[in-house]
């Protein structure tokens, strides 16, 4: 029943996944005044979908306006955040989408270089991009002067970070930048830079090919477009999925919830707990929970504190060190559950840990530490009696 | 080929710029096993490049281990998704079959046991890196003739 209901939504939308003629949407791109490609993103309403989901057209228009003769195109595939994949499988699915979408991107911001920075654990995928690189630079030779190359990443997950990544490919530690200036004016090498998601991409060349109301028709006035899921844990179809934004967790949970869903974590490690008793109200959207995709559920026979403390092990492990909240923050959150799980210390203690996740909020330096409050606070607000006892 | 000579053909091959690095070290890793004190030093000297800043970038990346290393390194994935699919058990089992605890290195150095985050592949679970090639959907009565597999072929 619901897996015919959710084949026919994505039916619907099936965008990212579906067949393009990528040469001709180069083409046609390549022969739009770039002024008119911004104008047609910001129709489109399109925000990224790494997960800060800022406008990609006000993204690109900075670049562009951005004083400098060498600019730089990166794709963001560090895919790293708990329970996402789906970057993973649009490149491995979509390849030729994605470098058309940086194709676009070169033209309109006036780059000449581009790079995919893929996670280390995507190595496997390597040669064979390598290889339809090769393929894609044939076919555009001529059309636009445009290269690009695959920068491997070794492990972090902080690399994620845009500036970060952009450390990283410098030869440094993943270490976040103090922002500003951002990456638009001042990037990798110092040059004006768009680190962009791999969906984001694809959705570029899609808006490039349908016309932006297409797009901008499907999901809500926040949260315009389709985007795609990643989901996992008690689920009986587990999986990539392409569906409209602003869907109540009601809704969701009715589609892929294995009738037993306790709680959806939206947006991985980093994102919120949302408990059944709040699913019909919350909005999956910016104008919601929001998310990079990263759809979690956990039915009745799932330890809430165990989710926590594995988040927790996480962020411990990931946090780059540099900032003291988030270093210090992430230590004392895991120690202070232990503590209060095994009596050492009194419950009331919990509350003592979420003032201190006000601190890591705003005293943190990039987004992990920023958002480790995101889940320690939904999941004690929510289970505190699981924490505990 | 001497670590000294296979540290300048990567170096040749990558390039001399401070943005090489990462690629560097990265080839190092593959080719040597680990990044030994004497390769970054090597790499220090030749690329120009302080050895605390070699050494620093090197000790931030997980997958850049400076500690002596199996030939063959399993990641299992301890997210939490995972976990909820079985991963205790697959780890059990890999203890079992390798004679090793997590985190440590077989006797005949052919293979190291480790635990890594999110390996991106949460809808089929419990899944594990061996060196780039990933093994999903892990049972724990299958992990023997995986690690057979592996022996044979290296
Ligand atoms: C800790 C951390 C990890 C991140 N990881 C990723 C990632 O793996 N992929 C990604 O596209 N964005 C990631 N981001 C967001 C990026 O910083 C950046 O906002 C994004 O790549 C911009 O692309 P977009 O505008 O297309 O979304 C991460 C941010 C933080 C703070
Ligand atoms: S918030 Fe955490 S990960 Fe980000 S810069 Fe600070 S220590 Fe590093």
């Amino acid at each position: 029943m619901s897996e015919d209901k959710i084949n026919k939504m994505q039916e619907k939308i099936n965008l990212i996944f579906s067949d393009c003629e990528v040469c001709e949407v180069v083409s046609q791109a390549l022969a739009e005044d770039p002024e008119q490609i911004l104008k047609m993103l910001l129709v489109s309403s399109l925000r990224g979908r790494g997960g800060a989901g800022f406008p990609t057209s006000l993204k690109w228009k900075f670049a562009r306006q951005a004083p400098g003769d060498r600019k730089f195109v990166i794709v963001n595939a560090d895919e790293g955040e708990p329970g996402t994949f789906k970057d993973r499988e649009i490149l491995e699915k979509v390849p030729y989408k994605v470098f058309a979408g940086m194709a676009i991107c070169a033209h309109t911001i006036g780059a000449r270089e581009g790079f995919i920075y893929l996670r280390g654990e995507y190595n496997y995928m390597r040669k064979t991009l390598e290889e339809q690189i090769q393929d894609f630079h044939n076919k555009i030779a001529g059309k636009l002067d445009f290269v690009i190359k695959i920068v491997s990443g070794a492990g972090a997950y902080v690399c994620g970070e845009e500036t970060a990544l952009i450390e990283s490919m410098e030869g440094k530690r993943g270490e976040p930048r103090n922002k500003p200036p951002y990456p638009v004016t001042a990037g990798y090498l110092g040059c004006p830079t768009v680190v962009n998601n791999v969906e984001t991409l694809v959705y570029v060349t899609m808006i490039m090919k349908m016309g932006p109301q297409h797009f901008a028709s499907l999901g809500t006035q926040h949260s315009r477009g389709a985007k795609v899921f990643s989901i996992s844990g008690d689920t009986p179809i587990p999986g990539i999925y392409e569906l409209e934004l602003g869907m109540s967790l009601a809704e969701f949970v009715e589609l892929f919830g294995d009738g037993d869903t306790k709680a959806v974590q939206v947006g991985g490690a980093g994102g919120f707990c949302v408990p059944r008793k709040k699913f019909t109200e919350t909005i999956i959207g910016f104008e919601g929970v929001p998310t990079g995709g990263s759809m979690m559920l956990f039915n009745s026979t799932r330890s809430m504190y165990n989710v926590l403390h594995n988040y927790l092990d996480f962020f411990c492990e990931e946090s780059c060190g540099q900032c003291t909240p988030c270093r210090v923050g992430c230590q004392q959150l895991r120690k202070g559950i232990e503590e209060v799980k095994n009596h050492s210390l009194k419950p009331v203690h919990l509350d003592v840990l979420k003032k201190m996740t006000d601190t890591m909020r705003y005293a943190s330096k990039c987004g992990l530490g920023q958002s480790v409050p995101n889940s320690f606070n939904s999941i004690i607000d929510n289970f505190r009696e699981e924490i505990i006892f | 080929m001497s670590v000294l000579a296979t540290v300048k053909t990567v170096i040749d091959t990558e390039g001399t710029a401070r943005h090489n690095l990462l690629p560097v070290l990265t080839s190092l890793r593959s080719k040597l096993g680990s990044l030994s004190p004497e390769i970054l030093k090597n790499v220090s000297q030749i690329m120009d490049i302080p050895m605390a800043h070699v050494y620093g970038t090197a000790t931030f990346y997980s997958f850049l281990e400076t500690k002596p290393m199996g030939k063959n390194v399993i990641r299992l994935c301890r997210t939490i998704s995972c976990d909820m699919h079985g991963k205790r058990d697959v780890l059990n089992a890999l203890e079992d079959v390798l004679a090793v605890k997590n985190g440590e290195t077989t006797t005949d150095g052919l293979f190291t046991l480790t635990e890594t985050n999110c390996l991106g592949h949460c809808h089929e679970g419990p899944v594990m890196l061996v060196n780039d090639e990933v093994f999903s959907s892990l049972k724990p009565e299958n992990i023997p003739a995986i690690i057979d597999e592996i022996r044979k072929k290296r």
